[in-house]
């Protein structure tokens, strides 16, 4: 597929949830890596296991089944320590920039603190130039930014930060849970823009969950279609959008917005009995994968 | 236009303050026909959602309305006391909000929350209203049985939906929504939308929809408002704001999401 060899890979991953008798699929035989300088796209609709994925990466849910690697090791270690060396080079960017920065701090502060916890070579000057230079990095001016707190920053700017943040742990890997979704369209694309940058120039790992194809489309060389916890269509990312081959994903399509077909076109109208068709049928177990292309493949439920 | 349902007028609207008021809508005018869609577009803090809690007076202080006429059919909706705006609201114009959602009572089962409003503006007994809730759930495809639950047995997508119900419930003439589907991930929201527009045609009324998603406008709308900075900036028919937007900021709007569908963004006079 690429080159580079995968930072972190996921090997048949499988995830349950359990309440009481009730048991929940979150996730079931994920295998998927993320290189170095690329971005993979992970698109679905609300609770087809998006953020589960997410958690599972970032170790904040351990798997039931299959194995995470990093750097081809298998990750084992779930000691505070482990779990500190890994999350150094594999860090999360949240959906909420209102909520995950501490509105009580300056920007200088939530760029100080991972500094000191994982850059402690640093010391005096060094860490308020390398705050700097962050800031310089996500494209914000330090002298007028850093003193600052959260709230007198827009959500971009927010945004940028929290970008900022990771980048100063030194993460190799960014799991991006829908960074741009609480932001306006007009700043949205300078955000995709800049971890687009990023990506290229510092060769960093992105993962991007989206339920917007759109962005998805805009950013990603990858993309991976799930739903009920299972990936049912991945691959190239123009491979994949411009010739779906499972059911769910061309509904999924057909349904991103597209000012070039109005709802008032018969042709354009989704059957509500054809959808909850398509989801139950999306919902079995898909044992199978076929192969569409090069790099496009998809799950089957019959071999 | 002749006969407009509803008609705004050099409406201006100001948020006032200690030392500044700030005004967020500022002389702006627009009409909407009967049965017609009418989409207003812009950034978060244009004034849109100002203007969608004006109409129906929901907006509170510092908000204050300093200039301009909001009519709903032919009547000015400034001038109406206490007891005639409980009755035009929901009877006249029904507002479904951006989280909607999780604006049902979470402690009521769904048919006492038809038969909370059902009561109030039309008298209806108990089984009175369990039939018209049936009615309308069946119209948003809800089963009509599942009027027992309560809002958390239900999915963010069904709930909107029975909140739309409940807008649906006395036949207003005008439905305000605010972000309607924002919340909501595009195959729902396209149900939902989908379904809105099969009843506009059935049912006759109008749509005052704003989202910040120019291409889902483009999709639903009959005719389209692009606001900056509280003005109305531009307004045309949805095709017009598509294929030929003429002010600068409505084609730099256009040029700042990645379209997924059509030509790739127009870079022309985007900043």
């Amino acid at each position: 597929m690429t080159a580079n060899p995968a930072i972190v890979s996921l090997q048949n991953i499988g995830k349950t949830f359990h309440l009481g008798a009730h048991t929940v699929r979150g996730a079931h035989d994920l295998s998927f890596d993320l290189h170095s300088g690329r971005t993979l796209a992970l698109v679905g609709e609300s609770g087809s296991g998006k953020t589960t994925c997410a958690r599972i990466i970032m170790r904040e849910y351990i798997a039931d089944e299959g194995q995470l690697l990093f750097h081809g090791t298998p990750v084992t270690d779930n000691t505070p320590k482990g779990l500190k060396q890994y999350r150094k080079n594999v860090q999360m960017i949240f959906q909420d920039p209102f909520a995950s920065l501490n509105p009580a701090h300056t920007v200088d502060y939530h760029l100080r603190r991972p500094l000191a916890l994982y850059r402690r070579d640093l010391k005096g000057k060094a860490v308020t130039d390398e705050i700097h230079a962050l800031l310089r990095q996500v494209e914000l001016d330090p002298e007028l930014v850093a003193p600052k707190h959260p709230h007198d920053l827009s959500g971009g700017q927010r945004q940028r930060i929290n970008i900022a943040r990771t980048l100063a742990v030194g993460a190799k890997v960014i799991i991006a849970d829908e960074p741009t979704s609480m932001l306006d369209v007009s700043v949205r694309q300078g955000v995709l823009e800049l971890l687009n940058r990023m990506k290229r120039d510092l060769g960093l790992a992105l993962l991007y969950i989206t339920h917007d194809v759109a962005t998805a489309h805009y950013v990603a060389e990858d993309i991976m279609v799930m739903y009920g916890g299972q990936i049912l269509e991945w691959g190239d990312v123009n491979a994949v959008l411009s010739n779906p081959q499972h059911d769910y994903t061309r509904m999924l399509l057909s349904a991103v917005p597209n000012p070039e077909i109005r709802f008032d076109d018969p042709q354009s109208r989704l059957d509500p009995t054809a959808v909850n068709a398509v989801r139950e049928q999306a919902k079995q177990l898909h044992p199978h994968v076929k192969t569409a292309g090069p790099n496009h493949f998809y799950r089957h439920t019959a071999a | 236009m002749n006969n407009p349902l509803l008609s705004v007028q050099d409406l201006s609207i100001e948020y006032v303050g200690d030392k500044t008021d700030f005004r967020a809508v500022d002389h702006v005018s627009f009409d909407v026909a009967p049965g017609e869609v009418f989409g207003l577009a812009g950034e978060s803090g244009c004034g849109k959602s100002t203007i969608a809690f004006a109409i129906s007076r929901l907006h509170k202080p510092p908000a204050l309305i300093c200039g301009g006429e909001i009519m709903v059919a032919g009547r000015s909706v400034l001038d109406l006391d206490a007891n005639e705006l409980a009755r035009f609201r929901w009877d006249e114009v029904a507002m479904v909000f951006q989280s909607a959602m999780n604006s049902l009572n979470p402690v009521l089962r769904i048919e006492s929350q038809f038969h909370d409003l059902l009561k109030r503006h039309r008298g209806y007994s108990k089984a009175q209203s369990r039939e018209r809730c049936a009615e309308l759930l069946k119209l948003v495809d809800i089963p009509p049985d599942r009027m027992r639950d309560y809002p958390f047995q239900f999915s963010g997508g069904m709930r909107q939906r029975i909140v739309i119900a409940i807008c649906l419930a006395l036949n207003p003439k005008l439905i305000v929504m605010d972000e309607p589907t924002t919340a909501l991930d595009v195959v729902v929201q396209r149900e939902i939308l989908q379904r809105i527009n099969e009843l506009r045609r059935e049912l006759g009324f109008s749509v005052l929809f704003i989202t910040h998603d120019l291409g889902l406008m483009v999709q639903f709308c009959d005719r389209i408002g692009i606001m900056l900075d509280g003005k109305l900036v531009e307004q045309g028919t949805a095709d017009q704001i598509y294929r030929a937007p003429t002010h600068d900021y409505t084609k730099k709007l256009w040029a700042s999401f990645p379209s997924f569908h059509g030509p790739a963004p127009r870079q022309e006079n985007a900043q």
